[in-house]
């Protein structure tokens, strides 16, 4: 990363007659689309750059520049797991033999692709305990809609058409009330303990033959895990409803214990978060959906299977809840967390959890006497401070977070979960070495001492990076979306 | 500490509602613009419009909050501030001047159970 | 251990866990029931080296058979320009997170800005958001943004001219979220004005969703729609595959206030199906009903322009159930592919990639039509890059044939009434010589 801003945009770089491609010509020059119906085309102008092949990759390598990436640095960032992505899974993902394949051509001639899916689908049901996988959702929310409609589709398919509350606890991502919105259904909150789990009290009054299930994250977004959950999957199951699993937080249950065996019945990986594919500043992910058994001939179509001769096909249930894409999902992704699979095997998957679950009970022990820490006890992959424990100095979560970037890490998660004022979320996932952690510890207790004895310089953080704090006010009331605005 | 003025009913959802004749005069109350900070967009119903006691009729926006606006009573919307469209800031220079939408009460008695002065003030302590 | 993405010492192990208060890994995780602990091992092949990785995805890709492409349906083979594989693989934009701490995060809100303006030039429309997962979502995704956008609406009509994919996600959406969902049937393969016109006219339509060129590559006159829409209070939702609005009338000059699809058409590979990129764009009037993150320009303390996402009191993680989506990660990484594509192409190569698509196009129609086995499905209706042909031959044999010898020839119809029907496409990645060999295959057949 490099701290001068660079700040240009495509637009300004453009001069008439310049070209950035190379074509061959044309060897059917007798059709030209100005046979067709003069009121079918496009009169507009058009703000397309006209750049050569220099000035475009200078433009998006200088812009790189002034990106934090994890090869960059630590990037503590609660509930998303940004864990090293492998070089390996880039290059197989980016192998012709698979990226030149059409979606619509014949399953014989795209054996080795369908292979992948099956291969992948089988090794998350046996890390997860789910009976089958579908791995068309594009990312973890879209995972949450699939995983909701199968649920709500396992009640119409009964004929129990009332259920259509959906139980989520307050500490939830954000997630899980919008796809529940955009499922139709209505959330119902349950409130945590003091203690930062669900309260099992509080739940059973909720409980009723209108509900279509429950959605719990854990270990929940507050790092902890929900120790009642035999009773909470008891409870929801003997109401009739089903239980979902949010596995935006699987990561430290790696090795040690399994969403089905949990009582799961539906359930979302991030193959972003927990299987290293990168995140891509935003994307593409995938969010495959994994349900128990009895609950596969609702998952969506097209759906990768098996047949007797050993050969892939797609299948399209008529019990299917339908399309939720246009194909199969993110394929690209799925290749690369394919590779993942394979390097971490049977001997290192084992291992991912626990070592995650370290590297956070480490940094909370090692800060807690100067961060406040709201909830005492074990950790697994993440924990929340509530800002400093020294509240007199009025230094914000926010100044916190700024700081930290001058000193070269990403911020933590901020300001969420909810529950607390000044949250600060910490995940540093296993990938993270002892010397990376003490750094990070020792440039927290470093900003701690700053808040307490030279608190301005910790307000208008950061100073060293490449712009300063944002007006995020100014953002929103004199809007600029696109270039125009500026040149209008 | 925020600003309760004398004679207005209040919600627990921090709207409040000032009565002339059979007309309410709706916004959210300076402890409410407080908390959400810079106020950057209102969405407001529109004239003609039902709104219902203890239901949602639009929302105030702030950077990094977006919050519900409860209406205290029920009725007709008659008339919305025009001029919280372009400064939407209004609402934070003076909450209570900056009313957002103007309804006449189809029902009086439901003021009955709003909340006044002292018993806002309470809640928001 | 030794595992090269685990950083752990045994003596690291052992401090931390000291630090920590626990006598073992296992000592983490104490407060877990024993009813839901594994107790085993995975039943999963055992760790592979780099070597041995490498080479189950080689003999993998072996089991596949890349072909000369003459499919469509949404999804085009366009050639993708060297430049953008080698610098969207740079680590700084592909392991950030969603550029939430701008200071840090310029490079990604810029080039976001950057497709938001092409995006928006490209559809003419004012303004676009950061991408959603695919055209068929996008298409969902602005069918429930007009049922909120409208009031006193309970029903959306959509056109059979549509790609199926995208019909069949936005039913799967509708039947869920509640939406009332109708389907406008086709005539000589293009949307039935007269029955969009009588439902749009009993009212209570909060939108309308036609497809351009729609799926049987044919180019529909919409004159008049939008104005039908606007008079009866519906908002014109319009998919376009997203490259050929260089040339065609754009949503924007067709009066649509939704424009969605897909981004592939803009230099992605094919990858079997995606990653791809759903663009969705629309009016400033309608901002606030957008679904999907949204980047802005402004100003940082010192003065400078800078960029951050903003409008954010629309997104889940700050309305929770009253978001206008549920979207979170979107298709990041390929709103950078497309944009870099476009810095590229520039306005004389993207019209110039569509002007060699159309000529290829309508060169293999001529040649198909003269060997006497095919007719247009729907005569005189003008397509572009892509159209349908109806034949008496046997299908299934003669795609057969093309295959052995590695072509994918075209795609059969599955649609009632139309299985004696194939979709062509041509890009210009086609070459004379490889449109006159399926020619003249299909000719011996």
């Amino acid at each position: 990363m490099n701290n001068t801003y660079y700040g240009k945009l495509i637009f300004e770089l453009s001069k008439k007659g310049r070209v950035g491609y190379s074509l061959p010509k044309n060897e059917f020059a007798t059709y030209s689309t100005t046979q067709l119906p003069d009121h079918l085309l496009r009169k507009s102008g058009t703000i397309l750059p006209e750049a050569d092949e220099q000035t475009v990759v200078r433009h998006y390598t200088n812009m790189s520049n002034n990106n934090f990436g994890v090869d960059t640095g630590f990037y503590p960032l609660g509930s998303c797991t940004m864990k090293y992505n492998p070089k390996i899974n880039e290059e197989m993902a980016a192998l012709p033999a698979f990226s030149a394949l059409h979606p619509t051509q014949p399953a014989s001639t795209a054996q080795g692709a369908l292979k992948v899916y099956y291969n992948v689908q089988q090794m998350l049901s046996e890390l997860t305990g789910l009976s089958e996988f579908t791995l068309n959702p594009y990312a973890g929310a879209h995972g949450e809609l699939t995983g909701l409609m199968i649920i709500s589709t396992y009640h119409q398919k009964r004929g129990d058409l009332k259920r259509k509350k959906i139980i989520i606890p307050d500490s939830a991502h954000g997630t899980n009330p919008a796809s529940a919105a955009v499922c139709g259904l209505e959330v119902v909150e349950v409130k945590s303990l003091e203690n930062g789990r669900v309260d099992v009290e509080a739940l059973k009054p909720l409980l009723s033959d209108e509900v279509a299930g429950m959605m719990m994250t854990n270990p929940n977004t507050l790092g902890l895990f929900e120790t009642e959950i035999p009773e909470i999957t008891r409870l929801v199951h003997e109401c009739g409803g089903l239980m979902y699993y949010d596995g935006a937080n699987l990561n430290p249950l790696l090795g040690v214990c399994r969403p089905g065996d949990m009582g799961f019945d539906v359930m979302h990986l991030n193959l972003h978060k927990t299987f290293s594919t990168p995140h891509g500043g935003g994307g593409p992910g995938a969010g495959p959906v994994g349900v128990r058994k009895g609950l596969e001939e609702y998952l969506p179509s097209p759906h990768v299977r098996k047949n007797d001769a050993g050969q892939f096909y797609l299948d399209y249930d008529a019990n299917s809840l339908g399309s939720i894409s246009s194909f199969l999902g993110n394929f690209t992704v799925i290749l690369k967390a394919y590779a993942f699979l394979l390097s971490a095997g049977r001997e290192h998957f084992k291992l991912m959890g626990p070592l995650a679950v370290l590297n956070a009970n480490y940094i909370k022990e090692a800060l807690k006497d100067v961060y406040e820490l709201p909830i005492e006890g074990l950790c697994k992959h993440e924990f929340v401070f509530n800002g400093l424990k020294d509240k007199s100095t009025h230094v914000t979560t926010l100044d916190i977070a700024k700081r930290l970037l001058d000193y070269g890490f990403h911020a933590p998660t901020i300001y969420f979960p909810l529950l607390f004022h000044e949250a600060l979320m910490i995940e540093p996932t296993e990938t993270e070495s002892k010397d990376t952690l003490d750094s990070f510890i020792a440039t927290m207790r470093t900003i701690a001492e700053e808040a307490a004895q030279q608190p301005n310089v910790v307000k208008t953080a950061p100073h060293h990076t490449p712009t300063k704090r944002m007006d995020d006010v100014k953002a929103v009331k004199e809007p600029h979306l696109t270039y125009k605005s500026y040149t209008a | 500490m925020s600003k309760v003025v004398e004679g207005l009913y209040y919600t627990e959802s921090h709207e409040y509602v000032k009565v002339e004749g059979n007309i309410g005069y709706v916004g959210i109350t300076d402890y409410a613009q407080s908390q959400l900070g810079n106020v950057v967009y209102v969405d407001m119903p529109e004239v003609d419009d039902e709104v219902t006691a203890g239901e949602e009729f639009g929302a105030v926006e702030s950077v990094k909050a977006a919050s519900d606006l409860i209406s205290p009573v029920s009725g007709t919307v008659i008339e919305i501030n025009e001029a919280l469209e372009d400064a939407p800031e209004l609402v934070n220079e003076d909450a209570y001047a900056n009313w957002i939408m103007k309804v006449e009460l189809s029902d009086p008695s439901e003021l009955e159970n709003l909340l006044d002065a002292k018993a806002y003030e309470a809640i928001c302590q | 251990m030794n595992y090269k993405y685990f950083p752990h010492t045994e003596d690291d192990i052992r401090e931390m866990l000291q630090v920590c208060g626990v006598e073992d890994l296992e000592g983490l995780y104490a407060e877990l029931p024993d009813s839901v602990k594994l107790g085993r091992d995975y039943r999963l092949p055992d760790a592979k080296s780099e070597i041995e990785v490498r080479r189950e995805f080689e003999a993998l890709g072996k089991e596949n058979t890349p072909l000369v492409c003459f499919a469509g349906a949404g999804v085009y083979d366009h050639y993708t320009p060297a430049v953008i594989n080698y610098v969207t693989q740079r680590s700084e934009f592909l392991t950030s997170y969603t550029p939430y701490q701008a200071e840090i995060s310029q490079g990604t809100l810029q080039y976001i800005f950057e497709y938001q303006t092409l995006m928006a030039d490209l559809t003419g429309m004012s303004i676009s958001n950061a991408s959603m997962y695919d055209g068929a979502t996008a298409t969902a995704e602005a069918m429930m943004m007009a049922m909120a956008s409208v009031k006193k609406a309970d029903r959306i009509l959509i056109s059979a001219t549509l790609n199926p994919a995208v019909i069949r996600v936005t039913q799967t959406y509708a039947h869920f979220h509640g939406v009332n969902l109708i389907v406008i049937p086709e005539k000589n393969g293009v949307t039935d004005f007269d029955f969009m016109k009588s439902e749009l006219e009993k009212g209570g339509v909060a939108g309308v969703i036609v497809g351009q060129p729609n799926y049987y590559g044919i180019i529909e006159d919409l004159s008049g729609i939008a104005e039908l829409c606007h008079q009866n209070k519906a908002l014109l939702i319009m998919n376009c595959p997203a490259s050929t609005l260089a040339v065609l009338r754009t949503p924007g000059e067709w009066g649509a206030d939704i424009a969605v699809g897909d981004g592939q058409s803009l230099g992605l590979p094919m990858n079997y199906g995606g990653p791809y990129v759903g663009y969705f764009c629309t009016t400033e009037a309608l901002i606030r009903k957008m679904p999907g993150r949204i980047v802005g320009g402004t100003t940082d303390s010192d003065g400078k322009r800078t960029f951050v996402l903003t409008m954010q009191a629309r997104e889940q993680h700050i309305r929770r159930q009253k978001a206008t989506s549920n979207i979170c990660t979107n298709q990041g990484m390929m709103t950078l592919f497309v944009t870099m594509y476009m810095s590229l192409m520039g306005p004389q190569g993207l019209k110039e990639v569509n002007e060699q698509s159309y000529a290829g196009a309508h060169y293999l129609h001529d040649e198909l039509l003269k060997t006497g086995k095919f007719a247009d499905a729907f005569p005189g209706q003008p397509f572009f890059n892509e159209f349908c042909v109806r034949t008496d031959t046997d299908i299934e044999q003669m795609q057969g044939k093309l295959l052995a010898e590695g072509i994918l020839g075209g795609i059969r119809l599955t649609s009632e009434g139309k299985k004696d029907c194939i979709l062509f496409a041509v890009t210009e990645k086609r070459t004379k010589a490889e449109i006159d060999k399926m020619v003249s295959l299909i000719k011996e057949a």
